[in-house]
């Protein structure tokens, strides 16, 4: 018995230090990186992980697969836009009110789409994005197919010079950073606990009296909040925003990043966003059209290759040594 | 002039075919994701893309053999049908064990693939296909003039629909389909090769939406983005109907077509999004879909 009690605090032991060598390493990576690679293109990288990691609190923790994510982040990307380059205000604010914006509109999105289950719920998900797609078509303040352009990236907390790439890089991490701390203290704290055995059960939950659909209805609003935070970034990043973020096939796009990076997993997304990325600014040099490699990739990943990376990795040899655990069923 | 609510009698008429004519569309593609929902408990995101692959072939037997029409008509439908049938069999059929979301997404990726290809082939621009000589010109009905084509395209879809419910109800095939809908394992049990039906019901859903696409291809510009353009919609239509019944799913594609044709008659902005909004109302008042069962 107590050997057990042992081998368990010692397995428990390993794991803690096995967690903190990969954050440690991969927290220097991410500081070290702009030496390596071009700066906008890591960017790019980080708001699309903050997105698909956001996106993941609602499809790997509770459940829910959204097809109509695009609309809160380029949502958000229009409304951070707007606040900046039309009130003049700073880029602090700005963000907020992005992140605000699309919280909003995740309200009344997911107060519709709760009210059915499953297939219905990513349906009614898209056709509501697509309905919002339509009213950015339309919109004075978007400017229909030219987006709002040469948005000013300005000054954090009045003196940071956010133009400067080096700067900025660093304000993207430390966004993306602080996203992926509130993900995770929402997943693991109780609240998170209940949209996990929603996930896994949903009668159950209901019948163990919680009210499952202010559960399901908080966990859009927030996924939808810190999506806005990516697409507001991600308007900061590349100073403009158009109709390509709210379209349908961002919604899609999103989806492939969670599904290659691992469905259930912390920092999965990650990972998948930074393959896609890749891909397409691979590709975005040749002839090859981008969306027949998302096509395939999405079709072997459904049909091979449900856990994704950082699944596999967790379900690996390795991985299990290792004291990761991986219980998002398949 | 004779006027209805305002509005002259003619733009009304006309607005009212068009709507007709997308509900004629719509009812077909919904009808098509009702049978292969029911049975195999995927939604087959790939629905808009087997649509504009019937037009897409329609398109090429004419250009690169010289087949017109009416084979195509036939030829289309069956080729489709059979490509689907292939994928059910090879790739879809894996899926059934797991959560249906895997079945959307794995349709999607199909549908981003196919319609990639027919970009990159062809261009994102628009190929006209010609009507065919049988139903050029037009009907003058004394209050409207009626292009035949379009007539036809409302009569024939019409047929189809209602062809393809009776198959449904009234048939032995058809029974079999829905008793394997209520319980295919004890179908599975009576000796009726039920995975058969499944790849059948699959090849036959994508069959009617070439069907629809071939229909279209002389209304709408053959083009690789006119299934995504339509399958959202669609996917709209589904979730206003439910899919517990095919004749609500058609009933449904009529309705909200001529919905959408009156919208553009009295506030046109809207008519881009009346559908979504009636979608919503619907969630508010019935959740389960005007003709839904499921809870």
């Amino acid at each position: 018995m107590t050997l057990t009690l042992e081998l368990q605090k010692q397995k428990e032991r390993s794991t803690v230090v096995a967690q903190t060598v990969f954050l440690g390493l991969g927290l220097a990576l991410l500081l070290l990186a702009p030496l390596f690679f071009y700066p906008v293109f890591l960017m790019k990288i980080l708001c699309f992980a903050l997105f698909a990691c956001a996106f993941n609190l609602l499809l790997g923790y509770t459940g829910l697969l959204s097809f109509g994510h695009a609309a809160f982040f380029g949502g958000a990307a229009y409304f951070t836009a707007h606040a900046i380059k039309e009130w003049g205000l700073p880029v602090e604010l700005g963000l907020l009110v992005g992140v605000a914006g699309a919280a909003l509109l995740g309200a009344v999105i997911g107060f519709f789409a709760i009210r059915r289950q499953g297939i219905y719920f990513a349906m009614i998900t898209l056709a509501l994005a697509q309905m919002f797609y339509f009213f950015c078509l339309q919109a004075e303040f978007t400017h229909g197919e030219d987006g709002i352009q040469s948005v000013p990236r300005g000054h954090l907390f009045g003196f940071i010079d956010l133009s400067q790439s080096s700067n900025m890089y660093y304000f993207v991490l430390a966004v993306f950073i602080v996203g992926i701390a509130v993900i995770w203290r929402i997943i693991n704290s109780p609240f998170g606990m209940i949209l996990k055995s929603i996930r896994e059960n949903e009668t159950r939950a209901i019948s163990l009296g919680y009210s499952v659909r202010n559960y399901k209805l908080a966990a859009f609003v927030m996924s939808a909040a810190l999506t806005g935070l990516a697409g507001g970034l991600k308007a900061l990043v590349f100073q403009f925003a158009t109709l390509t973020d709210v379209g349908w096939q961002m919604s899609g796009e999103v989806i492939l990043m969670t599904l290659l990076g691992g469905i259930g997993t912390l920092i999965g997304p990650l990972f998948g966003a930074a393959l896609v990325v890749t891909l397409q600014n691979y590709l975005a040099t040749s002839e090859f059209p981008v969306t027949i490699v998302t096509g395939v990739v999405f079709m072997v990943c459904v049909l091979l290759f449900r856990r994704g990376i950082v699944g596999e990795f967790y379900n690996s040899r390795l991985g299990r040594r290792l004291g990761f655990e991986h219980r998002h069923k398949h | 002039m004779t006027t209805i609510f305002g509005i002259p009698l003619q733009a009304f008429l006309g607005q009212l075919l068009i709507g007709l004519i997308n509900g004629s569309f719509y009812a077909l593609l919904s009808l098509g994701l009702a049978i292969i929902f029911g049975l195999l408990r995927v939604i087959n995101f790939a629905h808009g893309a087997q649509y504009m692959l019937g037009a897409f072939i329609a398109w090429l037997l004419l250009a690169h053999f010289g087949i017109g029409y009416w084979p195509a008509l036939i030829l289309a439908p069956l080729l489709v049908g059979l490509i689907g049938a292939a994928i059910e069999r090879t790739m879809l059929r894996r899926l059934y064990s797991l959560d249906p979301l895997y079945g959307l997404l794995f349709t999607f990726g199909l549908a981003l693939t196919v319609e990639g290809t027919f970009r990159y082939l062809y261009g994102a621009s628009g190929q006209p296909y010609a009507t065919p000589a049988l139903l050029t010109g037009g009907a003058n009905l004394g209050f409207m003039f009626l292009p035949i084509y379009r007539g036809w395209a409302i009569v024939f879809s019409l047929f189809v629909c209602l062809g393809t419910w009776l198959v449904i109800e009234k048939t032995k095939l058809g029974s079999y389909l829905r008793a394997a809908t209520e319980n295919p394992v004890l179908v599975q049990s009576f000796g009726i090769n039920v995975p058969f039906l499944l790849t059948l019901t699959y090849g036959l859903g994508a069959a009617l939406a070439a069907l629809a696409g071939v229909l279209a291809a002389p209304i709408y510009q053959v083009s690789p983005l006119m299934g995504s353009n339509i399958i959202i919609v669609v996917f709209a239509v589904v979730v206003v109907g439910g899919m517990g019944s095919i004749m609500g799913a058609i009933l449904t594609g009529y309705l909200l077509g001529v919905a959408e044709g009156l919208t553009k008659v009295f506030y046109p902005e809207a008519s881009n999004i009346v559908i979504f909004v009636i979608m919503a109302i619907v969630l508010l008042l019935r959740p389960a879909g005007l003709f839904g069962r499921d809870a």
